[in-house]
């Protein structure tokens, strides 16, 4: 017979010694009145005790479990830690009726646990030197104050309380956690003065609208109401609701509020048409708003092209990706990565430069938690090339370097293949010169080393012959 | 500032909060006030403290620092038009009340929304502000969840990171058009905007932590709960595949923890052109469901859309076994062989019988029993599987197999 029911040192102490001498669970009596060994002063456990090694998980849930309240509890556990010395594996035999029945003890145990962590409910007893003391009463299922006391000391370390239970207390003074006997509820206080506030705010937060009953009843089990002081307005508030819903049913809508008027004071964004656009500033927020194909249903934002209105050289790409989607600027990202180590290689500064991408809005397939980036189609590129050509308008720069097909279609409208474009200067109406490369995320995508150097050189070659030619 | 008592603010801004869906203070870091001698803890999973009679759980101290507001979205309470009584905190009043609430057990920590008053940025300063006095004047060590204001300064975002453990932009309705119908004053694309500085503070946090250089001083964390949203169902004639169609570009796009769906509950002086019907609560399950199809259970949208029909899901049964049944091809599948993907996609089984059942089978072959002892719904399963001992034969292919499961006709006009 255990002195303490629940205490698990005690338990572990028998336990252990009663497995080095060997004897069987049936032969033991965990409840003293029955037949067979009894722990204290029998012959058996002053058997020369053999180290036996238990799986550390076993232990841990044995600590949990001891905490149940069903009598049978000692006895089943020692079953099971006599059956788990001979099998290492027991505790994934999860099919077993042993096994079985410990899993579902300890989910008991840990319910019973998350439950007092919730419903505990302190009662101010005062302050002194600034430092306010708690008390709080409670009736758990099981004997598990030992179990939660250190997760209320990690919480309210900057305050004195004590949690009773009629089967023990734990008091935390004076940065010292500490253990006693059980009590009565009227050791702790009978209200406290924010009660009212918080019973005010749990009839606010329900929403007559929606009630669910049940499902409050499933996780708030009403053996905690008598604890909870919110619980007292549970049935008030459930026989008001209908009414109130009713009510909010039949009130007919009244005209607006007479002081809507005063609180609106912002002004609506200035309407400015695309054709009024006046700076290359004006036109990044008019891209922003443009709405001529659907990409922007899903893009976070358009990206308008980035440099100096001086720029000599534009650079075309093909269209923001995830980062440059996420920052509103063109380049950030991997791709973007790549192009500056080839500017700076072949001797651009990327300052100088104005950056922009055929179209403007992120085209993308989401895949779980990425973003695939989608070609756009050529009747995209086509809408989006009203904004390109605008942007044109205000850098007029002497050169184009477009970076792939996207970009190649943006600017001349065709859809040429780079291949037939690249090495050559073209000249386009106007006189601006165009040169056609690769688009850097196709350096990124090569798996072959050798072939993806070769090729990030003649980019960087395209590169330079830009900057000679700008020059 | 009106000087009405601290009961009669708290009874207008916690009801003005109760149509938000969001309650949970899980997924954050482990926090505790040992060290700090402060109070306040996280320990990663979020404790429900209390539940209403709405079934929705009580785990934040839920409310508005002002229900004034210069919008005038018509699905809200606080619109600028309603005429719904009117109160504003003062940052250091909720900061009481959080404190006050936290040290009594009565909540995991703090959920601050606001109406708009003034402009964007004022507004988001006001949040920041209470989450500030409470983490650095108070040592509050609690959960904290700040609503982002669409619109404000990415700067404040970036300092509203280091104090919430969460924070979210609501999205509100999942269409383009919906919002511009329903909230004029909305824009879907500052949303969004806002929603993308949340992710790249997140993603620049961590990389600073990663680039830190050794013997330095880690970084702060910047919203380590991630960020979320809401949808409002039931207002707009929004279809479910728009609603998992905007979820999915939402998930993919700003790495958002949750979408939550906020059935569209009547409001008091609701604007005209609003259903003043039940909140079609069935509809909010199913797209619970079907969203932790999209995250947990390896489904593409459009396989989900297989079970459903013209777009809505199906309201009787649950979206996995309306896919299971257009796909009977699939099934039955062998318990004791299948990979893990395939006994995801079982009706019945969850992501934890899964577990199980492959922990299990690995130390022997499972009989229908010890299924019985792995999950909970055996009966459901049955059409769908193969054990050592049992076959479901024609049952798979039977013509009645979704009566079996279909409530009966005049409960599903209840749920409607």
């Amino acid at each position: 017979m255990l002195a303490h029911p629940g205490d698990f040192a005690e338990w572990r102490s028998a336990a252990r010694g009663l497995l080095a001498g060997g004897v069987a669970p049936e032969d033991v009596s965990w409840r003293g009145s029955e037949q067979g060994a009894s722990l204290f002063g029998d012959e058996t456990v002053a058997a020369p005790a053999a180290a036996v090694s238990l799986p550390r998980e076993l232990l841990e849930i044995a600590e949990r479990v001891i905490c149940h309240r069903d009598a049978e509890v000692p006895a089943r556990l020692y079953r099971i830690v006599w059956r788990a010395a001979r099998d290492r594996q027991l505790l994934a035999r999860t099919t077993d009726a042993d096994v079985d029945w410990l899993r579902k003890a300890d989910k008991a145990i840990r319910r019973d646990v998350h439950k007092m962590h919730a419903f505990v409910r302190f009662r101010r007893l005062g302050e002194e030197a600034g430092r306010e003391s708690f008390a709080a009463w409670f009736e758990p299922t099981h004997r598990i104050l030992r179990l939660t006391a250190p997760f209320f000391q990690r919480r309210f370390y900057g305050m004195d309380w004590a949690i009773v239970t009629p089967d023990a207390r734990a008091i935390w003074q004076n940065e010292t956690l500490s253990y006693g006997a059980g009590g009565t509820k009227d050791e702790v206080p009978d209200s406290d003065i924010v009660e009212d506030q918080w019973r005010t705010y749990y009839g606010a937060i329900f929403n007559p609208a929606r009630v669910k009953v049940d499902a409050m009843r499933a996780e708030m089990p009403k053996k905690y109401w008598k604890n909870l002081p919110e619980a007292q307005d549970i049935a008030p508030l459930l026989a008001g609701a209908e009414a109130r819903v009713e009510r909010m049913r039949e009130a007919a809508v009244s005209l607006a509020n007479p002081l809507t008027d005063k609180w609106r004071t912002r002004v609506p964004d200035e309407l400015l048409l695309d054709d009024d656009v006046r700076t290359l500033e004006e036109l990044a927020r008019a891209v922003d708003r443009c709405t001529r194909c659907p990409l922007y249903c899903n893009a976070t934002q358009a990206v308008a092209g980035e440099g100096p209105e001086q720029a000599r050289i534009m650079v075309v790409g093909e269209q923001p990706g995830d980062q440059e989607d996420l920052q509103g600027r063109p380049f950030v990202g991997p791709a973007g990565q790549v192009l500056n180590e080839a500017l700076e290689e072949a001797g651009l500064d990327r300052t100088r430069l104005f950056l922009t991408n055929a179209v403007k809005h992120f085209k993308f397939e989401p895949r779980g938690k990425r973003r695939l980036h989608q070609n756009p189609t050529t009747g995209e590129i086509d809408m989006c090339r009203w904004w390109l050509d605008k942007e044109r308008a205000f850098v007029q720069p002497d050169l184009i370097v477009t970076l792939g097909g996207s970009a190649l279609r943006g600017v001349t409208g065709k859809s040429a293949s780079i291949k037939s474009m690249r090495g050559t200067v073209h000249e386009l109406e106007g006189g601006t010169k165009l040169i056609a490369t690769i688009h850097p995320s196709f350096l990124l995508r090569l798996p072959d080393r050798t072939r993806a150097a070769e090729e990030r050189k003649a980019f960087v070659a395209d590169l330079i012959r830009a900057r000679k030619l700008a020059a | 500032m009106s000087a009405k008592p601290i009961l009669e603010k708290l009874s207008i801004l916690a009801d003005a909060a109760k149509y938000d869906a969001s309650c949970a203070s899980s997924g954050t870091v482990k926090r505790d006030s040992v060290a700090s001698k402060g109070i306040g803890s996280t320990e990663g999973m979020g404790i429900c403290h209390s539940y209403a009679p709405d079934g929705r759980c009580i785990s934040l101290l839920k409310i508005l620092l002002t229900n004034f507001c210069v919008y005038d979205c018509r699905f809200c309470i606080n619109r600028a038009s309603s005429n719904v009584e009117r109160a504003r905190f003062s940052p250091q009043e909720v900061v009481t009340l959080t404190l006050d609430f936290y040290k009594r057990n009565y909540i995991e920590g703090l959920f601050l929304s606001s109406g708009i008053i003034r402009s964007e940025d004022y507004t988001m300063e006001q949040l920041v502000e209470v989450a500030r006095i409470l983490r650095e004047e108070h040592r509050f060590g609690g959960y904290i969840h700040l609503k982002t204001i669409a619109g404000a300064d990415p700067a404040l975002i970036a300092l509203a990171g280091l104090y919430a453990d969460r924070l979210s932009t609501n999205v509100e309705l999942p269409t383009e058009a919906g919002l511009s119908s329903f909230a004029p004053e909305k824009k879907p694309e500052t949303i969004r905007k806002t929603m993308a500085s949340v992710r790249v503070g997140a993603e620049e946090a961590i990389d600073a932590a990663k680039s830190r250089l050794i013997g330095k001083a880690m970084p702060p964390r910047f919203a380590p709960a991630g960020q979320s949203t809401q949808m409002i169902v039931g207002a707009d004639a929004s279809r479910d595949d728009d609603i998992l169609k905007t979820a999915t570009n939402l998930y993919s796009g700003y790495q958002l923890r949750r979408v939550y769906y906020s059935a569209y509950s009547p409001i008091p002086d609701a604007s005209s052109d609003l259903p003043p019907v039940r909140p079609p609560l069935m509809r909010e399950h199913r797209l619970y469901q079907a969203d932790w199809l999209l995250r947990f259970y390896g489904f593409e949208r459009a396989e989900i859309m297989e079970g459903a029909s013209g777009g809505m899901l199906d309201l009787s049964i649950d979206p996995k076994l309306a896919w299971a049944l257009m796909r009977r091809e699939a099934f039955p599948v062998d318990i004791n062989r299948a990979p893990r993907e395939l006994l995801l996609r079982v009706p019945g089984l969850g992501t934890k019988a899964v577990d199980r059942i492959v922990a299990a089978r690995r130390l022997g072959k499972l009989r229908l029993g010890d299924l019985a002892k792995l999950t909970a719904s055996v009966k459901k399963v049955l059409p769908f599987i193969v054990t050592l001992d049992w076959r479901p034969g024609k049952l798979t292919d039977s013509a009645d197999l979704r009566a079996r499961f279909a409530p009966p006709a005049e409960q599903l006009a209840l749920a409607l």
